[in-house]
């Protein structure tokens, strides 16, 4: 079996199968030349965003190793292991691991482990893979042909005519000409490639503050089990954090599961978060809300609770003090409603600097810590309330009967329902703030009015009679108690 | 009247000096007006679920006012409530404005809004703040007559009220009546206001019953005002005119001028 592309107007290979390989078909082959040597081929048109996909799938199920997956040229995958080796015994038990379970999944991996990136790439790609010692990587890649050092075909080609065939050829060579040559990142992927240089990894997700995995001999998939499995993430992170004087704002859960899917759940919180029971309770009431909840399958091999981001935290809160206690409560009962619900559905109010009502306030999520810029708006002593309680935005048309100029109507009608004022106060004016970038700003009188049920309304008109353009409208805005 | 008002409000400040653990020993709130909290039995309960029953929008704002009031009493100016809401209702009767609260006495700061388009997702977000001790009180409003809230649903209310000692206040904008395991079952109409000088609307008015409660006779009326200089209900004077002057076509002659002018 075969893949093969357009290129340049002709289709060529992109890959070979093993088969393939020993009948002699080679990448870059012309289609017409694969199908002439071998006629019974199977060819498959080339699909890359299908091969990304791919890729990342197992990106995400490399998560199992370590945090730090990045993405490398769409064909490698390269782990950062210095924090997992001890789970696994030794490096070469790691690669043993993720050789035997995506074998298990029917990919041929392979796998090699060395102090940069680029040198276990060039081992992995040219050289079969294996275990580099640290201090070895020039050494181990002297031997490679110079295309590991995987530069456009014009590089290699000059290279192996200018002599150097291998790359410990190149790199006998003194630096400076090779850089006049070729350019400084020819001089970067070969000081990569040789063990000198670790270029920057960019890992496929925000690296986590802290993590805590739990690996599962027997899968789970029972509620309980998961709860229990919280229980200890919890405390561990909780203590880390603890440690580290911080509380954390951000959470993620990954649930592996045994056949390689993965699911990530994430979880913000309002303030500085590392008390363990409210971490998990939080953790526990996202899962139940989950409009798609995450399906267990056989179960789940490991479960992984990370701290994406956090914030300086005190000393032990100190909790006997009514007033930080009940805020504690409040924060967290906001926090599994927000896990719950949804960062838009759990809001606050803030006031805003706006004459006009309907902007004088706006909602935010309520475990954002926004600060207040305007303030509420007070009535005055001995008198009603100058706002409604409930406002309708956009304002709602209303048609009036019985107009007098500069006062409020005798009747109007909203929806359907005539109703005759009988008590009025205003006009309270409302100017444009036409600064604020309004379509035709129009001034508003706002009148407080009752009508003859005892329902109180907060009209007003809009546009000036005789000095504003247009029309003269009516709009209910609100509604007072 | 007033020593007791005293008392209650250095009760209110004694109980915000003591540690959590000795909260709850007021175990109701007044309203304000003495014949109503004496057939109340000395105010309402908090570790209750009360209910407040409207029929559909026409009287919502008095109905949303009256629990303002009512969450105002039970917990004062600044501890944090919970007011789920559907969002049926912001079609309905407008949505909350921050503003207004404000002037009716509730500080917008600690208010926290759910708003969920589902009548399901209500009452699990109310079930969640009523078992939540730190709050002042849990309001949640539910449109129509959804399945979902029956006598269970608001058995759980309750319990979770009971536990928590926080007051629930379940808002029923519908016109079915049905059974529930409500503490009181109060019903709210828009009452006509005392109109004040130069014919403006006046204080915000509510024409309530007790439709019944669990302890006590129900099936009383008044007729009832919120003050909002010192927060609380007083039953409305009888006004000095008590109904609105006939409307008088003559009097639209006068124009603008029988209108009180603002500011």
């Amino acid at each position: 079996m075969v893949v093969a592309a357009l290129e340049a107007g002709a289709m060529r290979l992109v890959a070979a199968d093993p088969k393939a390989l020993s009948l002699g078909l080679r990448p870059r082959l012309g289609l017409a030349d694969a199908r002439a040597r071998v006629p019974a081929i199977e060819v498959h048109e080339h699909e890359p965003e299908v091969d990304l996909a791919l890729l990342r799938h197992i990106a995400d199920w490399c998560d199992r190793y370590t945090p730090v997956v990045a993405e490398e040229m769409s064909d490698t995958l390269i782990l950062e292991i210095a924090g997992s080796v001890h789970l696994f015994g030794s490096e070469a038990r790691l690669c043993e691991d993720i050789e035997r379970r995506l074998a298990g999944f029917g990919f041929t991996a392979r796998t090699a482990i060395a102090g940069t990136s680029l040198c276990a790439r060039a081992v992995a790609r040219f050289d079969g893979g294996g275990i580099i010692r640290a201090g070895k990587e020039r050494e181990s890649v002297s031997a490679l042909p110079v295309a590991a050092l995987e530069m456009e075909e014009e590089t290699t080609l000059a290279l192996r005519r200018a002599g150097l065939m291998t790359v410990g050829d190149v790199a006998a060579r003194p630096i400076k000409p090779l850089a006049a040559r070729f350019g400084g990142e020819f001089v970067r992927r070969l000081a990569g490639v040789i063990g000198e240089v670790d270029p920057p990894l960019h890992p496929r997700r925000p690296l986590p503050l802290l993590s805590s995995e739990q690996r599962f001999a027997d899968p789970i998939g029972l509620e309980e089990d998961i709860a229990t499995a919280f229980d200890g993430l919890s405390h561990d992170l909780c203590t880390a954090l603890e440690q580290q004087g911080q509380g954390g704002r951000a959470f993620e859960a990954t649930f592996f599961r045994a056949d390689g899917a993965t699911r990530r759940i994430e979880a913000l919180v309002g303030r500085p978060l590392r008390d363990p029971a409210a971490l998990k309770k939080l953790f526990m009431t996202r899962l139940d809300a989950l409009a798609d909840p995450v399906d267990p399958g056989f179960g789940f091999d490991m479960i992984r609770l990370c701290v994406l981001a956090g914030d300086k935290a005190d000393g032990e809160q100190i909790r006997f003090e009514r007033d930080a206690m009940e805020e504690g409560a409040v924060t967290d009962l906001v926090d599994r409603l927000t896990a719950r619900f949804g960062l838009s559905a759990v809001e606050r109010f803030l006031p805003v600097d706006s004459h006009v009502p309907e902007r004088a306030a706006r909602r935010v999520s309520a475990i954002t810590d926004a600060k207040e810029r305007g303030k509420w708006q007070a009535g005055h002593a001995g008198e009603p309330p100058l706002r409604p309680i409930l406002i309708f935005t956009p304002p709602q048309p209303v048609e009036t009967i019985a107009e007098v100029p500069e006062g409020p109507p005798y009747r109007f009608r909203w929806r359907h329902v005539l109703h005759e004022i009988t008590h009025a106060e205003g006009p309270e004016r409302v100017s444009p703030e036409w600064w604020k970038s309004e379509k035709e700003p129009k001034t508003r009188d706002y009148y407080r009015v009752e009508d003859r049920q005892g329902h109180r309304y907060w009209l007003y008109r809009e546009g000036l009679y005789a000095r504003e353009a247009g029309d003269v409208r009516w709009f209910l805005q609100g509604l007072f108690p | 009247m007033n020593r007791q008002r005293e008392i209650h409000a250095l009760r209110e400040r004694l109980s915000a000096l003591e540690p959590v653990g000795l909260l709850g020993q007021e175990s109701r709130f007044t309203l304000g007006s003495q014949r109503v909290d004496d057939a109340l039995g000395g105010g309402l309960s908090r570790a209750a679920l009360h209910e407040v029953v409207t029929f559909g929008s026409a009287d919502a704002a008095a109905a949303i006012g009256f629990v303002t009031g009512l969450s105002r009493r039970a917990g004062g100016p600044s501890r944090a409530m919970l007011w789920v809401r559907q969002t049926t209702g912001e079609a309905e009767a407008g949505k909350l404005y921050p503003h207004g609260l404000f002037e009716m006495g509730l500080d917008p700061r600690s208010i926290i809004q759910v708003r969920l388009r589902d009548a399901t997702g209500v009452l699990r977000a109310g079930i969640e703040g009523a078992r939540c001790e730190a709050l002042g009180c849990v309001v949640i409003e539910i449109w129509g007559d959804p399945k979902i809230l029956d006598l269970t649903a608001t058995r759980r209310l309750a319990l979770g009220a009971e536990e928590s000692g926080v007051p629930v206040f379940l808002l029923r904008f519908s016109r079915k009546v049905e059974s529930s395991a409500a503490a009181t079952r109060w019903q709210v109409r828009s009452l006509a206001s005392r109109p004040l000088e130069a014919d403006a609307p006046g204080h915000p008015a509510f024409d309530v019953t007790l439709v019944r409660q669990r302890a006590g006779i129900g099936g009383l009326d008044w007729k009832m005002e919120w003050n909002i200089d010192r927060h609380e209900f007083e039953e409305q004077a009888l006004s000095r005119t008590v109904a609105s002057l006939p409307f008088d076509r003559e009097d639209q002659a006068a124009g603008a001028a029988r209108w009180r002018q603002a500011g």
